[in-house]
């Protein structure tokens, strides 16, 4: 689409654009340059010599069963924390859209958390899963069941998922009760006068115009679980015990940052880049799609 | 037509909305709680759901002096709004200028520094961390303020929305404003600016919450204490959990959590619009 009036002049448009441009250049485009190249280098421990290496790196992580671990891994968590943290939303704000007394205030006690930082997150659930502190933590340990999440990966998992679910709930509330309240209602009377009751007219009516929004929140609680919890699990677990929640990310920072391995970092950013590239235009052509209908 | 099943429905959306309302307010409460107890109590595993008024102090002793050696609270609180702001002002002066460019103006190479804003859109900092990092210290940006926030202004959604919006506005409104004589400064300050009042202020909401919530970034990049935001000082007084201070890591969580919280009520309405229909 274009605008058909436009004002004239060249040198305006050029300045109006240039502080976006360098700094796109510079921290996007200038680091993810860098991050290729030295991707297919290696430096020797010394940091005198850095030789070429081509796709070397990239065989090494794909046969490194830790770095396989971790992309399963990530698999698993990005999936629970996506699926979970929907369809809790779902059910809230089904139910949110009913005219109901009091809708207003249970729309803002659903919507504030949406404020909380992920890390900000990870402390609430420090505080309620501790096994020595924590009410539920304390509550499932006087109830036969050894909880200890610092000790035991399997409850890490489960820790970082909670806090993880619990935090992005809000923000899929959102989007899920706008698409709800975009949905005519001549078309849910329709269905009622046809005799579709609850669960059949929510499930053969409802749940298909909801489609659209579902698929864009997928993507973005995949982007969201895959990075912007590295807060969460920093924070709970920082990827223990031993490395039952390091996910890909928490990984790029231990190997690159902590043990300063840039070769392999490196690697494992440009196929984290690649990850996201491929998932946006997953979103981008569905939209399309759905534009062109 | 008010039957038996319809009242039934009600409670029933009642009970989830309040059961759902308290998942959140619990924890919180929780904390809050906490907060005003003693530190030892709490790690004997005594924390109440009571606070104990007595307990309020530990607020002004967290912001004037911090915890385990940490630097006081109101600065690392002063330090995060300082971020949330400059995100939040920084990414939509920059994104409303460059979006007035590509849609309002025709020069060479206008689509291609178009796509190259817009490649950026969904990569976060998380993924391209340890090479911007190494950018960030060649540029002897490394534990400044600068460096703390100018990474984060750099990326495409807002770009992307205003165009948008820009896109959106009727030709006739422009050609009116021409006649009138109102050159390209003044259409975008009487004009386009106020059409966009609403996305402008949801995005700010958005912004801020954003520059708030950071804590990969300040991690790398803020290793000096003196600029340490409260998102990440507040998981360092965690710290080994040995000592740990705990009434004061929750009266600091709760005061980390206040500021994006009220932004966040305060301008629900736009926010919210602004938010679900921008990514239409």
């Amino acid at each position: 689409m274009e605008r058909r009036t436009i004002f004239p002049g060249t040198l305006l448009p050029v300045m109006l654009v240039m502080p976006q441009l360098v700094l796109t250049l510079i921290f996007f485009y200038l680091p993810a340059g860098q991050a290729i190249l030295s991707s297919f280098t290696r430096s020797d421990p010394f940091g005198m010599h850095v030789d070429f290496v081509g796709i070397d790196n990239f065989i090494d992580l794909f046969t490194d069963p830790l770095y396989v671990d971790s992309i399963v891994r990530t698999v698993i968590f990005c999936a629970a924390v996506s699926i979970s943290s929907m369809a809790v939303a779902l059910i809230l704000a089904v139910f949110a859209d009913h005219e109901i007394a009091g809708r207003g205030i249970y729309r803002v006690l659903l919507i504030w958390p949406y404020a909380i930082a992920p890390a900000v997150a990870a402390v609430l659930w420090i505080l309620l899963l501790h096994p020595q502190i924590g009410p539920v933590g304390r509550w499932l340990n006087q109830h036969g069941i050894h909880w200890d999440y610092k000790l035991d990966g399997f409850q890490a998992m489960l820790a970082v998922i909670f806090a993880s679910t619990w935090k992005q709930v809000s923000y899929n509330f959102i989007f899920l009760l706008a698409g709800l309240q975009s949905i005519p209602k001549a078309v849910i009377e329709a269905a009622r006068m046809d005799g579709a009751k609850g669960w059949f007219r929510f499930r053969t009516v409802i749940l298909p115009l909801l489609k659209p929004t579902m698929f864009f929140l997928l993507v973005v609680n995949l982007v969201y679980a895959a990075f912007d919890t590295f807060a969460t699990i920093s924070a709970m677990t920082q990827g223990g015990p031993g490395k039952a929640t390091e996910t890909l990310v928490v990984k790029v920072y231990q190997d690159g940052y902590v043990n300063q391995d840039i070769g392999s970092s490196s690697a494992q950013s440009v196929v984290l880049m690649v990850g996201v590239i491929v998932l946006t235009a997953l979103q981008f052509r569905f939209m399309g799609k759905r534009n062109a209908e | 037509m008010i039957g038996q099943s319809r009242n039934g429905t009600d409670w029933l959306a009642h009970g989830v909305l309040l059961l759902g309302a308290l998942l959140f307010i619990l924890p919180l409460w929780l904390m809050f709680a906490g907060s005003t107890q003693d530190s030892a109590l709490i790690s004997r595993g005594e924390l109440s759901m009571l606070p104990n008024l007595a307990g309020l102090g530990v607020y002004a002793d967290v912001l004037l002096h911090g915890a385990s050696g940490g630097p006081p609270v109101w600065r690392m609180l002063l330090i995060s709004f300082g971020m949330a702001m400059a995100v939040a002002i920084g990414k939509i002066a920059i994104s409303v200028i460059s979006a007035y460019a590509v849609t309002f103006f025709r020069f060479p190479l206008r689509m291609f520094c178009f796509w190259t804003i817009f490649v950026t859109l969904m990569l976060p900092v998380e993924v391209r961390i340890i090479p911007t990092f190494s950018v960030m210290a060649d540029l002897n940006m490394v534990n400044t303020f600068p460096g703390l926030v100018v990474p984060l202004i750099a990326s495409a959604t807002a770009t992307l929305l205003f165009r948008q919006t820009f896109l959106a506005i009727p030709d006739e409104l422009m050609e009116a404003a021409r006649m009138d004589g109102a050159g390209p400064w003044r259409f975008l300050k009487d004009i386009l600016l106020p059409v966009s009042a609403a996305n402008l202020a949801a995005l700010f909401v958005i912004l801020f919450v954003l520059g708030w919530n950071q804590y990969l970034w300040p991690l790398l990049v803020a290793t000096d204490q003196g600029l340490t935001p409260v998102v990440l000082g507040i998981v360092q007084m965690i710290g080994t959990e040995s000592a740990t201070e705990w009434n004061k890591v929750m009266a600091t969580g709760v005061l980390a959590l206040i500021p994006p919280v009220v932004v966040v009520i305060l301008m629900q309405r736009w926010f919210v619009k602004g938010l679900t229909e921008g990514e239409k």
